[in-house]
């Protein structure tokens, strides 16, 4: 194996349910049912998709969502914002976690 | 999600028997008057711009028009680069006109705001030509980056002119938008952009229209040739494989259709025609002129996906 990612099996995904057919189809029945025109619009379910996909740095979902953004007519200052919305929340959680800090050193210092 | 799986299966195997015929009507005769332009868009399939030379003459708007008559057309789709550039289209326009309920005029706006182009406005109104404008956003910055900058403030202006002469307002004149996207990439579904493109050019700029089509950027000509430096190519075609709809392939423009060459020269399509591939036969628009209609065997190749793609593609826009 070269390397772990390998992008053509993006295209591949689909195979995943060979092995386990009923769990496969579960998902991708869910999956697809998740990004369906809703209460919100499948664009903006693009953006929130493209928001997590860079939490959970997968580069499957970054390429696969990226696309599917500019498909959606998301233009690249959105798919920034986007962005942004993750890095805040995910900067933030970090950040609030300092109460933690500042609680442990309020307890301990004289 | 997939992204890029490519079967390269040749298009034609895709095509059930009836569909590789032209109907047993057709309705559209598409005329391109020309590659000259005076914008250079980085999507132009016909690589339109100031630099080309070639316009169709006298002759072969002649012999279109008769073979209008002859084979029933009810529509004449006016079409280039910017087809106001060539030296005969007020005549051609005029004459048009007078034997043609449906004439459709397929402009840049920009070319509208130039002199003397810019007489043309209430030429198109009081012969209630339909107008097709190229938009291809509501954004600036994308307008800017395919077409050229300041292309979107010239268009926003052309754009209140013709609302200011009923375009988009009174039903009789119909001022349709096209988008195509700004890269390699699909359109949005129809509805949805046309209730996006409505709502912000009427917030922002107080434009008024009535129909977007949504265009699949076709592989061929100047947006071709970006996916072959860039790299993108078979990742294009390999997605535009993939998203196959098999429900459009009663409706491919291709089916409806007889496009003309500036030369006189036939092809089933604009985009055969930005590929150099003419109609079967090899037939002219001279030729044809001795003959009835009899449906024709269309040529079709790779770049065809485009137009059968998720929720189809025309020059009319979206075909599912």
């Amino acid at each position: 194996m070269a390397t772990y990612y390998n992008p053509e099996d993006l295209g591949k995904f689909g195979t995943i349910a060979e092995a386990a057919p009923v769990l496969g189809e579960k998902f991708f029945d869910y999956y697809g049912a998740v990004f369906a025109e809703g209460e919100l619009s499948a664009k903006e379910k693009s953006l929130i998709a493209l928001a997590v996909a860079h939490t959970v740095q997968c580069p499957y979902c970054i390429d696969a969502y990226t696309h599917d953004c500019l498909d959606k007519g998301a233009s690249e200052a959105q798919m920034t914002e986007a962005i942004h919305v993750a890095v805040a929340i995910r900067g933030g959680a970090s950040l609030v976690h300092g109460m933690q800090m500042k609680n442990i050193v309020k307890q301990l210092e004289l | 999600m997939a992204v890029g799986t490519t079967g390269n299966v040749p298009f034609e195997e895709r095509v059930n028997e009836q569909d590789k015929y032209t109907a047993s009507e057709l309705s559209v005769l598409q005329m391109n008057l020309g590659r000259v332009c005076n914008l250079s868009c980085k999507h132009c399939h016909m690589e339109a711009g100031p630099a080309r030379s070639e316009v169709m003459k006298r002759p072969v708007m002649e012999s279109a028009l008769l073979l209008y008559k002859k084979y029933g057309f009810s529509t004449i789709d006016i079409t280039g680069g910017a087809p106001e550039m060539n030296p005969d289209f007020s005549w051609f326009l005029d004459e048009a006109c007078k034997i043609c309920q449906h004439v459709i005029v397929r402009t840049n706006l920009v070319i509208l705001g130039e002199k003397p182009y810019d007489l043309l406005i209430r030429t198109y109104a009081k012969n209630k030509v339909e107008l097709v404008c190229s938009l291809p956003h509501y954004l600036s910055e994308p307008v800017d980056r395919v077409r050229g900058e300041g292309t979107f403030e010239k268009a926003i202006e052309i754009l209140k002119k013709l609302n200011a002469v009923g375009y988009g307002i009174n039903e009789e004149l119909i001022l349709d938008m096209v988008y195509n996207p700004a890269g390699a990439f699909f359109a949005p579904p129809q509805g949805v952009l046309e209730k996006e493109y409505k709502e912000k050019l009427k917030d922002e700029y107080g434009i008024s229209f009535n129909q977007l089509f949504v265009i699949t950027n076709n592989p061929v000509g100047r947006f071709g040739n970006f996916l072959m430096r860039t790299g993108n190519y078979e990742s294009y075609l390999g997605r535009l494989e993939a998203a196959f709809n098999e429900k459009t392939l009663p409706n491919m423009m291709c089916r409806f259709q007889l496009s003309v060459g500036y030369d006189g020269k036939l092809y089933d399509c604009d985009f055969n025609q930005a590929a150099n591939l003419t109609i079967k036969t090899g037939e002219t628009i001279f030729d044809l002129l001795k003959k009835e209609y009899e449906p024709r065997e269309i040529r079709f190749g790779q770049h065809c996906y485009a137009c059968t793609a998720g929720q189809g593609s025309s020059c009319g826009g979206a075909t599912d």
